[in-house]
């Protein structure tokens, strides 16, 4: 078992969309939760995605879209996060998602998919029942073979 | 009897305490009518012209745009045989980022949630048909505004238009999109001498054009109160004005060529009093500050618009009511140009229904309910004054501290303000999820166990997209290809020189160079901005102390 202290989030704003407000009131509310938040900024593609969330050996993938581009964007980042062996971590994905795209989200692997008007205590509860408990040997192991593909 | 029980809070958002009844006393001890003035006169606090609404309604100007140019065309002409008197554009984000419609960053974004603009063919299919003389078209545009702008100058120009006689508006305003809404490019500074130069181009080439439209609005839907968002959007506007004026460009040059973009949601009476306060401190600014003589200088003249921070995905057909209230709120701070976030907007695209119904509840105001019919109708209540007065007086201590506390380009600079305003918008979604601040649907009043009412979802043409760029490749291929590449050689060394951009803009357009083409010898040179993430609550005040 794992401390909510060490649940590590990876926290990012996808593509061009600038509507960042939720995002950062979020990962406030994530980071008042316990867990370690970071946060992309903006405009980030999925290899930055990916790379970001290797680099902060991410238990949790978070992604908040406001601007309608989700779809497109999942579908590139599935691949590249599977290829990274990020296939075992928590991905979730938060915003301005119609009802129609919620499955297409969750078939793509995002596990939570919380539209605007969330309670934030859901969206953290959520993480703290299924994000990976990752033993300490896991992360060291996950922080070498980072530190061997920088290399 | 029992006790009522609070509805609304006592304290307003701007932390002004509201009391159960005011009478003339409160208005004295608030400093009186000293800043109340006649209509059309100094300082303007009742409006900036003598007759306002009765001489000429506000324009109805929605925000519009999607697709490629030749969709837009389409519903700017349904807007306007509707008897809407204005456009107000959208890009997509592609083109408010500076990025062509075949660049990989563009993916899936064009034509989203905006007209996709790669050159000036675009325009050319944009605005076709559409009397520019009559048509005032706003471009919502920021980081790439000086290539947008040069397209537009340069259509009209092409058209037959008359630049001396050219009106129009650009928003321009790339402080503010450090704030929120983020469509910046290049580090904060050459984007501030960028702004510098469309004014100072447009002040000698095109002097009716409004070339910057400076955003308390986009503030406010980050997390600012209300009279952040005014004092904020001065400190902006300042910065922008002290550019040109440092360029020896004199203030009565430009002065009334700068425009405002405020936001309306929350308390009525507090939004009319912020505009109000607003008008007299602007005009005192630009008096005392900037020594203009021109009373035009000093108006204060804005859109305001009915913010989607106040719109919510639950019962979405409540914010058709909210709409007309924000207009409400619009009619009776005498704004210049007012525009409504559509009752589906907290989901889609407008629909052209959405945008219909909008634009009635502006005609309506105008037409139905007499809100066109006398100057100022709150001006002399009690209330309002004292409000009025109370407004201004906070605006003034935010802008000394904001000054005091390194000034507003240092404090976005270091992401100060930025933090602060996620910090309070933060504080303002704990209240509303525990039911401590009131929303209508949201946190009382829900139609549990009831679906929302469907809203018609605005398609993404995958098909259009690809059309875009294919249009982009057949203009590359006609265009000539020397003349390109001359004017991008020239935008570049400009930019190495710090000179003057829009003359190399203006070329570069005219010569059919791509947005992302201009954009991209302007990011060789200055590098893209990096932005500063911090999750702290910083506190002016004591920033303040600290510095002095």
């Amino acid at each position: 078992m794992t401390s909510d202290r060490s649940i590590r989030v990876l926290l990012a704003k996808p593509g061009l969309d600038g509507h960042d407000q939720g995002a950062k009131i979020v990962a406030r509310a994530m980071i008042d939760a316990g867990f370690e938040v970071r946060y992309t900024g903006l405009r980030q593609t999925p290899e930055q995605v990916r790379d970001a969330a290797l680099a902060h050996d991410a238990d949790v993938v978070a992604l908040s879209s406001m601007a309608g581009a989700h779809l497109a964007f999942c579908r590139r980042l599935k691949p590249l996060l599977e290829a990274a062996g990020l296939a075992d971590r928590l991905w979730i994905i938060g915003g301005n998602i119609p009802a129609p795209d919620v499955d297409a989200l969750r078939a793509l692997g995002f596990a939570g998919v919380f539209p605007v008007g969330t309670p934030l205590d859901a969206t953290c509860d959520f993480i703290r029942a299924y994000a990976p408990r990752r033993t300490a040997e896991a992360r060291a192991g996950a922080a070498r073979s980072t530190e061997e593909a920088a290399r | 009897m029992s006790k009522p029980q609070p509805i609304r809070p006592v304290v307003n958002e701007s932390g002004i305490a509201i009391q159960p009844v005011y009478t003339a006393d409160n208005v004295e001890a608030s400093g009186g009518l000293a800043m109340l003035g006649r209509p059309g006169e100094y300082p303007f606090t009742r409006g900036i012209h003598p007759l306002m609404y009765r001489k000429q309604p506000f324009t109805m100007r929605q925000y519009t745009g999607f697709g490629n140019a030749a969709d837009t065309n389409r519903r700017f002409k349904y807007l306007i045989a509707n008897g809407q008197t204005g456009l107000n554009v959208a890009f997509d984000l592609a083109t408010q980022c500076g990025l062509d419609s075949d660049d990989a960053r563009a993916d899936g974004e064009v034509g989203r949630v905006g007209m996709a603009v790669d050159t000036l063919r675009d325009f050319e299919i944009a605005f076709d048909g559409i009397d520019l003389d009559r048509i005032t078209v706003s471009l919502t545009v920021n980081g790439s505004a000086a290539i947008l702008i040069a397209m537009y100058l340069a259509m009209a120009e092409k058209r037959g238009f008359d630049l001396r006689t050219l009106r129009g508006t650009a928003q321009n305003d790339i402080l503010k999109e450090f704030v929120g809404r983020g469509t910046w490019i290049y580090p904060v500074r050459p984007s501030i001498a960028l702004v510098g130069d469309t004014i100072e181009y447009c002040a000698e080439h095109a002097p009716k054009y409004s070339p910057v439209s400076v955003c308390g609005y986009h503030i406010r839907e980050s997390g600012a109160t209300p009279t952040q968002e005014m004092a904020w959007g001065f400190c902006i506007a300042r910065a922008y004005a002290r550019e040109v004026v440092r360029r020896g460009v004199p203030i009565d040059d430009f002065a009334d060529r700068l425009s405002y973009n405020f936001n309306i949601y929350g308390n009525l009476f507090e939004q009319v009093a912020k505009f109000r306060a607003g008008r007299g401190l602007w005009a005192r600014i630009v008096k005392e500050e900037f020594g203009a003589t021109k009373p035009s200088s000093m108006w204060l003249r804005m859109i305001a618009g009915g913010g989607g921070s106040g719109l919510t995905a639950e019962q979405p057909e409540l914010n058709i009511v909210r709409g007309a209230y924000y207009a409400l709120v619009g009619a009776l701070s005498g704004a210049q140009t007012m525009a409504l976030c559509c009752y589906d907007e907290a989901y889609t695209i407008p629909s052209e229904y959405a945008q219909r119904i909008s634009l009635r509840t502006m005609q309506l105001l105008v037409e139905e309910i007499g809100l066109a019919d006398t100057v100022d109708p709150l001006g002399g209540s009690y209330y309002m004054e004292t409000l009025t007065n109370q407004m201004r007086a906070e605006m003034e201590r935010i802008i000394a501290e904001t000054d005091a506390a390194g000034g507003i380009v240092d404090l976005i600079e270091q992401g100060a303000i930025q933090a602060r305003v996620s910090a309070q918008a933060y504080r303002l979604r704990r209240a509303i999820e525990s039911g401590e601040f009131p929303k209508v649907g949201v946190n009382r009043y829900r139609n549990e166990g009831e679906a929302e009412r469907e809203v018609e979802m605005h398609p993404h043409d995958e098909a259009g997209a690809a059309a875009q760029v294919a249009a982009l490749k057949r203009v590359r291929a006609e265009r000539d290809a020397g003349a390109v590449a001359r004017a991008l050689e020239r935008v570049e060394s400009d930019a190495r020189a710090g000179r003057n951009l829009m003359p190399a803009i203006v070329d570069a357009v005219k010569a059919y160079a791509s947005v992302g083409e201009i954009s991209e010898r302007m990011v060789g040179v200055w590098g893209r901005y990096a932005e500063p993430v911090r999750f702290d609550d910083p506190d002016l005040a004591a920033l303040a102390k600290e510095a002095a």
